[in-house]
């Protein structure tokens, strides 16, 4: 009966869960964002730092929400920072695509690593916003993060 | 347990006939989200679509004089379900949330023909409590905003009830409107209505009445509540969606201005004025909903013949059982008070270190449905420090066993997560 379970709660989520990667907010940062999901009101402050053109240099949190959405965010930040922002794009549309596919992209675990673990809520269509929300707050960091820049310049 | 007999109950529901995905039987614990509709309130919307449908009020033809007996019978029979000295004091609205916006739009709309106790200005106070679901804050927020009113609460105390301690401040002769709700959606508490309706009066304020979750529950007379509006939902109480009622004193509804305007709602109309028509015409204005109407008044029917006691006395039972269950296990924190006749229908609860979205897929993987996250009532969350709870609502046709299951499921999930601890 659990079997469904199994697949959305595999133990690799509830590592990240328990002992999340790059939670707890720090500096410096080039932009941050806060972003709800008003349905269930979990809520993440995301903080980024990159180089306009250049790499992912920092992505720290604080994330309150279920497991999906806590391991979500831990798994993106260890997958994201250090890469280059082209890289972090090719990763982010990989990983949306296969979110939104409802189980029909398994995803490529050389690109996606431990996030194909979460790909299981892709079966769930109301978990897809837990996960996807950590990722939505990195994308719109980016746009604040060019904005800020543009203003300043 | 009770004295009506909840298998012969759950015959009528069809939906209960079904298993999910892994064959499981279902187990629907989500009756405050939305409940199911009985055989006969489906046979009536399918009857009048068959037979009788067409638009109400116009039309010289035997269809349109069928709709409109149906609708208006409809309306006679949702006042006498409430209790309405009238059933012109009956308007039908798309939904509990219109019937709230209606009283909150229209108390900010009045001129100077407006009588002062039906207008709500700046410099005047609305009070609302902490406990309420976003239908029956959010439309008191924005009329503050458009008026330039107070917008003040009720605080909630740790065991789960309205502090009345500063009453007195809270409600005085600033207070225009009283608005809350008959019973916590997220809670269970049932408010003392008697008190506050009395405390409003005595300071000429008008009191409106969220009653979503006590409608399906437990008698409801509105000439006992004593309150000005009450709201009420129909997919609520084993009706159609799509419907709602408000019930309003007839000579407030008689002196207040429309709500949504058009046809229908109408007396006569030049190329730069129009008169209204009386309440309820006044504010329904285009074609209302009629097969949902006359499904709303089947249901209310189905209700009344099941007896609101019997109905509120399994509720109350169900209601007692799962809490008995719930707070035997460990780390499981129940957000509502402790059994009693004041507390019913809703049974929420935090567990220690898991969040509720976790918990209700561990539920759902066992048939059973439940709710999560904030139920539409974030400060109520706030207030108690948690970002959601789990929820199970029950409906007539809960029986013990689903219960049981409900509690066992959740000690269930308890283990699941345990093994990552």
């Amino acid at each position: 009966m659990s079997s469904g379970l199994d697949v959305l709660y595999t133990d690799i989520i509830f590592e990240h869960d328990k002992r999340p990667q790059n939670a707890g907010l720090r500096e410096p940062f080039h932009a941050e964002v806060h972003h709800v999901n008003p349905t269930c009101g979990d809520e993440i402050t995301l903080r980024l730092r990159r180089q306009p053109g250049g790499a992912v240099e920092d992505i720290s949190y604080e994330a309150l929400g279920c497991a999906m959405s806590r391991a979500s965010a831990s798994m993106m930040s260890e997958l994201l920072i250090g890469r280059s922002l082209a890289e972090a794009e090719e990763i982010t549309v990989a990983f949306e695509a296969a979110m939104s596919s409802r189980g029909r992209d398994a995803g490529d675990p050389e690109v996606l690593g431990d996030a194909v673990a979460l790909l299981g809520a892709a079966k769930f269509p109301g978990r897809v916003k837990c996960v996807l929300m950590a990722w939505k707050a990195y994308r719109a960091a980016l746009v604040e993060a060019d904005a800020l820049d543009g203003s300043a310049g | 347990m009770t004295s009506f007999d909840v298998q012969r109950v759950r015959a009528d529901f069809p939906i209960l006939q079904r298993t999910l995905a892994g064959g499981e039987p279902l187990v629907y614990l989500d009756a405050g989200a939305t409940s199911q509709r009985p055989q006969p309130v489906i046979d009536a919307e399918v009857a009048f679509l068959t037979r009788s449908n067409a638009a109400v009020k116009r039309g010289a033809h035997q269809l349109a004089e069928e709709a409109t007996d149906a609708y208006e019978g409809a309306r006679a029979r949702m006042g006498e379900f409430l209790g309405a000295p009238r059933p012109e004091e009956i308007v039908f609205t798309r939904n509990a949330t219109e019937a709230l916006n209606l009283v909150a739009r229209s108390l900010g709309d009045g001129d100077a023909s407006t009588p002062d106790h039906l207008r709500v200005r700046e410099g005047d106070e609305i009070l609302v409590t902490e406990m309420e679901h976003h239908a029956n804050l959010v439309p008191w927020q924005e009329l503050a905003r458009r008026t330039g009113a107070r917008l003040r609460w009720i605080p909630l105390t740790d065991d789960f009830t309205l502090d009345l301690t500063d009453l007195g401040s809270l409600l005085t002769e600033r207070t225009r409107v009283l608005a809350l709700a008959h019973q916590s959606n997220v809670l269970g508490t049932v408010n003392p209505i008697g008190t506050l309706v009395e405390a409003a009066r005595a300071v000429g304020a008008l009191t409106v009445l969220d009653a979503c979750q006590s409608a399906p529950h437990m008698p409801l007379d509105v000439r006992e509540l004593g309150a000005d509006f009450v709201a009420l939902s129909g997919h609520k109480m084993l009706g159609p969606t799509g419907i709602g009622v408000l019930w309003g004193r007839y000579e407030h509804l008689a002196a207040m201005p429309p709500f949504l305007t058009g046809g229908s709602m109408i007396e006569v109309v030049h190329m730069d004025r129009t008169t209204y028509a009386e309440p309820p015409a006044r504010f329904e204005a285009g074609t209302p909903m009629i097969s949902q109407a006359i499904g709303l008044a089947a249901a209310a029917d189905y209700l009344s013949a099941l007896g609101m006691e019997a109905v509120a006395e399994h509720g109350g039972a169900l209601t007692d059982r799962a809490l008995r269950g719930l707070r035997e296990l460990p780390g499981v924190r129940i957000i509502g008070p402790a059994p009693g006749p004041d507390r019913t229908g809703a049974v929420s609860f935090a567990v220690e270190g898991r969040h509720p979205h976790d918990i209700g897929q561990v539920l759902d993987s066992r048939g059973i449905a439940v709710r999560v996250g904030h139920h539409c009532a974030w400060p109520l969350h706030r207030r108690y420090g948690i970002p959601g709870t789990t929820r199970a609502t029950f409906s007539v046709h809960t029986t013990a066993e689903e219960v049981d299951a409900l509690v066992d499921s959740v000690s269930y999930a308890l283990d699941y997560f345990g093994r990552f601890a």
